[in-house]
């Protein structure tokens, strides 16, 4: 099992190494440097602690969607609603967080909640329409982020429209933050806030769910083989539903995170990219919440030192985006890479017989 | 009522085609037994490739351009999809995972391009299709008025790929080894089909509409690329499965949501539309479309094989 595990992980790391070179070429393709501009993506992303806050909190709707993803992926769904989730989240967090007027601990957590509540729900159709009609969710989840989409884009404007711009809505009162002074002033006022521990507590709660609890397994049962779990008594139906809605409330709770954390209001007319990166996060981290984690926090470091390094040189920073899809794709055909590491082990195996396999090799040809 | 309607009539062919070309790309794609979430991503990188092509050239080439545009989209659309095939059939991945890889690859490698090329991101053409009336045809009471005033070649385009695509499908030889690949593959196999071919086939023609369509757009209602063609390909792989996998039934659901789109984009003009709270307008055909689902779930039409990486060993 260790063995097995060491080379995932290897295998993911032989994507982001792909990825990166990838990226290297394109930068080199655009006519600049890529050592120079690796240095100052990553410098962007980690050069002081200010810095590092700003990573850690864009990473942190990154991995609640990432979690979203990984869990879904674990019951054998496929979560590609959770922009759509994170825009309902966020949307009901806002809501919440301007109507209400009380003491900022409960407020607070009436707004996570209603976020969390928001997202489950959003969640819950692509599952119960999965469970109980067998209809795909990647095409109901699709459905659902359209109609978060306009959603948001009616609802902000005619309920909790801004200020000065219609296409936002009123900036959340301080008691509604997940941004916390004592925090902020730690990292040297930087965008950090309680979402990225409560990104954490979510990523232990899932990982024991998955890994100790009797639910956790049946989830899991039901994603490796449905036919299998059923005939063992697992209710696969409501696995399902149960699975889609924790999905949903993880990534309304990265809404939360984003639009009441990150930022201090909602815009219309845009759908949170993070929805999509989350797959990206999830896959590179092998969809184990541990791994999302990290994977998460690597994709943070890409996306906050991008503006940085698009400062510093003349590289446009869609190089960050791209190098993270580049990586996916390798993630993806990693069937690929690990053939040649077979291949790679065998011979080295076989030690001292290594240019009797070659010989053997050329003349077997392709297999 | 009748007014209104010829007027917007134009605007939501118009929006329908790039729909339609998009998703027969799809038919073919999942025809074949390969799921192509890569949709969106194909008619970006159609969308990127036509205004490259056609903004160098239409200063040497005014009216050819746009053609040769079309053509590049088509190719670059084919060439990108080939990303595609070679991870869900040579490698057996994911299909739903190596389609968004490169949804997200197209997205951002084009505006990194772009923006690298124009430095604004942005490619603008000055000259797009113009609209034409068909001489004769366009006189017919009603009927001439609806669908032979005001349209543009790229409709009868596609329309003459619609049909092409049926008769090649239906009722060619070729057709039916492709179909059978997404029905039952080692059926297909042990009949002497190719699967590994078939489905390299099909997922490059669904790249090459798919970029088609993408060109489409840039020369019929857009004429500027900006990195998003805003979900239209994830629309058209659900029109696909509206339109329960076929032709006639995918002409049906790309129109049905090039209708309703067009009506809700011209509700505000319109006094009898405008009391419709906007919420509803745009959200209709989603919400219709998870209804269709709903309906047709109990005995869908979708290939057999759809999605599944053929394995040889498998009987």
């Amino acid at each position: 099992m260790k063995v097995k595990l060491n080379k995932d992980y290897l295998l993911a790391l032989v994507a982001v190494v792909l990825g990166l070179i990838a990226g290297a070429i394109l930068i080199a393709i655009t006519g600049n440097n890529p050592l120079e501009g690796y240095f100052y993506l990553f410098r962007g992303g980690l050069m002081n602690i200010q810095r590092i806050g700003d990573t850690l909190a864009t990473a942190t709707p990154l991995i609640l969607t990432g979690l979203s993803v990984a869990f879904a992926f674990k019951t054998g769904l496929f979560n590609i609603g959770a922009a759509g989730q994170m825009l309902i989240g966020g949307l009901c967090a806002t809501a919440v967080g301007l109507s209400l007027d009380c003491s900022k601990p409960i407020l607070l957590t009436l707004v996570v909640l209603s976020a969390i509540l928001g997202g489950a729900l959003w969640g819950a159709v692509p599952g119960y329409l999965k469970a109980r009609f067998n209809v795909h969710e990647v095409v109901s989840s699709i459905m659902m982020n359209w109609i978060a989409y306009w959603a948001v884009y009616y609802i902000v404007p005619a309920y909790f429209k801004g200020q000065f711009l219609e296409t936002e809505s009123r900036k959340i009162p301080a008691a509604a933050s997940l941004k916390v002074d004592w925090l902020m002033n730690l990292f040297n006022g930087s965008y950090i806030n309680l979402g990225f521990f409560l990104a954490v507590i979510a990523v232990i709660v899932i990982a024991f769910i998955l890994n100790k609890t009797t639910f956790g397994y049946e989830l899991k049962a039901v994603g490796y083989n449905r036919f299998a779990a059923e005939s063992a008594g697992i209710i696969a139906n409501q696995s399902i539903l149960l699975s889609m809605v924790l999905a949903g409330a993880l990534a309304g709770l990265g809404g939360a995170a984003f639009y009441v954390g990150y930022a201090s209001n909602i815009q219309i007319g845009v759908s949170p990219s993070q929805g999509f990166d989350g797959i990206a996060v999830s896959l590179l981290g092998l969809n184990s919440p541990w791994g999302v984690l990290f994977a998460a926090i690597f994709f943070g470091v890409l996306q906050s030192g991008k503006g940085f390094m698009n400062a510093m040189t003349s590289i446009p920073p869609e190089i960050a985006d791209t190098i993270i899809a580049t990586i996916i794709y390798f993630a993806a055909t990693n069937i690929l890479i690990e053939r040649a590491w077979e291949r790679l082990r065998k011979r080295k195996n076989k030690g001292s017989a290594l240019k009797k396999d070659l010989k053997v090799d050329k003349v077997g040809g392709a297999e | 009522m009748w007014d209104i309607i010829v007027q917007i009539f134009p605007y939501a062919i118009a929006y329908t085609i790039p729909l339609l070309l998009t998703a027969l790309g799809g038919l073919y794609s999942e025809r074949s037994g390969v799921v192509n979430i890569g949709l969106e991503g194909l008619m970006v990188v159609g969308f990127f490739g036509g205004a490259l092509a056609i903004s160098k050239l239409e200063a040497f080439l005014p009216g050819t351009a746009i053609w040769i545009g079309l053509l590049a989209a088509i190719i670059v659309g084919g060439l990108f999809a080939l990303l595609h095939a070679f991870a869900s059939i040579n490698l057996n991945a994911n299909q739903v995972i190596s389609g968004t890889a490169i949804n997200m690859i197209a997205g951002s490698l084009t505006i990194f391009l772009a923006r690298h090329i124009t430095g604004s991101g942005n490619i603008r053409i000055v000259h797009g299709l113009i609209r034409n009336d068909i001489p004769g045809l366009s006189q017919i009471p009603v009927i001439g008025k609806l669908f032979f005033t005001q349209t543009y070649a790229t409709t009868w385009l596609s329309i003459a790929i619609l049909l092409f695509s049926w008769f090649l499908l239906y009722k060619t030889a070729f057709g039916l080894r492709l179909r059978a690949c997404g029905e039952h593959p080692q059926a297909a196999d042990s009949a002497g089909v190719n699967v590994y071919r078939m489905r390299y086939i099909a997922v490059m023609t669904s790249g090459a509409l798919a970029g088609l369509a993408g060109a489409v757009i840039l020369v019929t209602y857009s004429g500027e690329f900006n990195g998003s063609v805003s979900g239209l390909g994830f629309l058209a792989l659900a029109a696909l499965i509206f339109g329960q996998w076929k032709p006639l039934g995918i002409l049906g659901a790309t129109f049905f949501f090039g209708l309703a789109s067009t009506i809700a984009n011209v509700s505000q003009a319109v006094p009898s539309l405008a009391q419709i709270p906007g919420i509803i307008l745009k959200c209709f055909p989603y919400v219709v479309t998870l209804i269709v689902l709903v309906m047709f779930s109990k005995n869908s039409q979708a290939p057999k094989a759809d999605g599944e990486p053929y394995d040889k060993g498998k009987r």
